[in-house]
């Protein structure tokens, strides 16, 4: 099993949910996080305080994937996240030791 | 007999004439403060509150709110046990009596002077107007040390402030036995010398640009000084933490300094509608200098320009609104209104003062503007009402703009040094007594847990 986290930027939550759904992934966890990678901030002024703020609003969506569904996955997000400017974001994979369902107990690819 | 029917008349006349000559209070008069006094207060809570609310960060909300709030009612209750006997009875020309401690001797029958002659308004609504300005421009000063001070330090340094410069400021600008008390030469003579020292030498102040603005400005400029930066001053982010906030409080003051200036004249007079349409006239005109002015200078004109250019103009237009002519009003409100971006901007960089919420840059700025500009836009020549003369009862046909100028130069350099020497002493003793500071760990979690045990929000 995989665990897939993607840094996206906040306006393709739907296109990247809807390109999950379609290849039958049907759970994601979503966080609001703020980041920066080659895509620069913005300045903000506050009467003579001047802030120069790096951050930029950003989404972090977890899925936990078989791994032979692991391919498809990043191909959904890739394609429905991507806008071809900088600040599109990031895609990281890491193997997961364990996976329990809370309700029944199913472990590893049954509580996928 | 026929010589007692013929006097009879003649009694009845003096008889009418000595009870005709006390007057009575006019019931729209008297409605007509009454509402000021609600809209002043509006000012304060929620306004003034939401103002400066809305500029810290969200930790700090709740300690803001709380600060303004409780001092408001402090000086509220401080004003009737002895702050309205000190400041608006005679005594010497820079503190009153204690004739009317407790206001004793004050019933519901007992009557104010206004600015016209023969007309009076119920004493305990001129004494709960004038409280209202007492308690708001203590709350004023909270924003120059806010986000680092200890509540109980707020408390008595405003009670403290409030006695030795609030009162004595008040007593010199405004206090006069009132036009009743001058038919001729000799009775002006002698109301002049029982008068406060700013009345006396014929400083125009309608509203309170000095005894407010001023004297609350420098106030905020030294206790900042006392204090000391904020921890992590520039290099952690203090951004406002609700600007929506700070515009409904800038709104909410724009209303009710309706009843702040045109409740001044005490009476809804003609006065009173000039005071009105140049409160108007001095937020508009103050809220699109600044708003231009931010987007020329800077780029991008900001929600928080237009609420300060608002309040900048309000506090310019403070001490001529009762003088000055609509234009003026104008005048007076984007000048001071640029006077001010200058204020908290380049000016705020040399003073090199953590005054946090621009307590010195715009309260007292503006109202050192203000304040000179009535000197200059009351004058006929430039739309103004000129001076009154209560002997002739007509306005006074010369007006030397040169030599105003100077009588409010007086006034302001009197003010400034006065409350800045006060606030020096009161933090002192203030400070040594109870501290004012918070610990820095206090201060970097947050005023509102930590003094308060609350979070306003989850």
């Amino acid at each position: 099993m995989k665990l897939v986290t993607a840094i996206i930027k906040p306006f393709k939550l739907d296109d990247v949910r809807e390109a999950l759904s379609n290849i039958g992934i049907q759970g994601v966890t979503v966080t609001e996080v703020k980041g920066f990678g080659r895509q620069k901030g913005h300045t903000e002024l506050y009467r003579g305080a001047e802030y120069v703020i790096d951050f930029l609003p950003k989404l972090k969506l977890e899925i936990a994937v078989p791994a032979d569904q692991l391919d498809r996955v990043l191909e959904a997000i890739q394609q429905a996240a991507r806008t071809g400017k900088i600040g599109d974001g990031k895609i990281f994979v890491v193997d997961i030791e364990h996976a329990i369902r809370i309700r029944t107990g199913e472990t590893d690819l049954n509580a996928l | 007999m026929k010589r007692l029917l013929f006097c009879l008349p003649l009694w009845a006349l003096l008889c009418t004439s000595a009870i005709a000559a006390a007057p009575i209070p006019n019931k729209a008069d008297s409605a007509w403060m009454m509402v000021s006094t609600l809209l002043v207060m509006l000012m304060a809570i929620p306004g003034l509150a939401l103002f400066y609310g809305g500029l810290v960060r969200s930790k700090n909300m709740l300690s803001i709110l709380m600060q303004v709030m409780v001092l408001f009612m402090l000086i509220s209750v401080a004003w009737v046990i002895y702050g309205y006997s000190f400041a608006f009875t005679g005594g010497n020309a820079f503190f009153g009596g204690i004739s009317k401690l407790f206001l004793q001797g004050i019933t519901p029958d007992s009557t104010a002077a206004t600015f016209s002659k023969g007309v009076v308004i119920p004493e305990f609504l001129f004494i709960a107007f004038q409280g209202t300005f007492a308690a708001i421009t203590t709350t004023l000063i909270v924003g120059s040390f806010a986000e680092r001070a200890r509540f109980g330090a707020v408390i008595l340094f405003g009670l403290l402030w409030f006695t030795l410069s609030y009162l004595p400021i008040a007593h010199m600008v405004w206090y006069w036995d009132g036009p009743d008390a001058i038919h001729d030469a000799a009775s002006l003579e002698q109301v002049t010398r029982q008068a406060g020292w700013l009345w006396a030498r014929g400083a125009l102040d309608f509203a309170g640009g000095t005894v407010v603005h001023i004297n609350s400005g420098i106030a905020g400029l030294v206790c900042a000084y006392c204090i000391g930066k904020r921890a992590g001053y520039r290099t952690v982010g203090m951004a406002p933490h609700s600007l929506t906030l700070t515009m409904v409080g800038a709104a909410l003051l724009c209303v009710g300094w309706f009843g702040f200036n045109a409740g001044s004249a005490l009476e809804a007079n003609g006065t009173a509608a000039l005071a009105f349409i140049n409160t108007f006239l001095g937020a508009a005109a103050g809220t699109l200098a600044w708003t231009f002015g931010e987007w020329i200078l800077k780029g991008k004109p900001s929600m928080l320009g237009a609420a300060s250019g608002a309040v900048a103009g309000l506090v310019g237009i403070t001490p001529g609104c009762g003088y000055a002519g609509p234009m003026g009003a104008l005048a007076i409100g984007s000048i001071t209104s640029l006077v001010c971006i200058f204020g908290v901007t380049r000016l705020k960089n040399w003073l090199r003062a953590d005054d946090a919420l621009d307590v010195f840059g715009v309260h007292g700025l503006g109202g050192i503007t203000g304040a000179l500009l009535t000197g200059i836009f009351a004058a006929p020549s430039l739309g103004g009402t000129g001076l009154f003369d209560y002997v002739k009862n007509a306005a006074v046909s010369t007006y030397s703009i040169s030599q105003q100028l100077t009588i409010q130069a007086e006034g302001v350099v009197i003010t400034l040094v006065w409350s800045a020497i006060i606030s020096l002493l009161v933090y002192g003793i203030v400070n040594w007594t109870v501290g004012f500071r918070v610990t820095e760990e206090d201060e970097r979690e947050g005023l509102d847990t930590t003094s308060h045990g609350e979070a306003a929000y989850h």
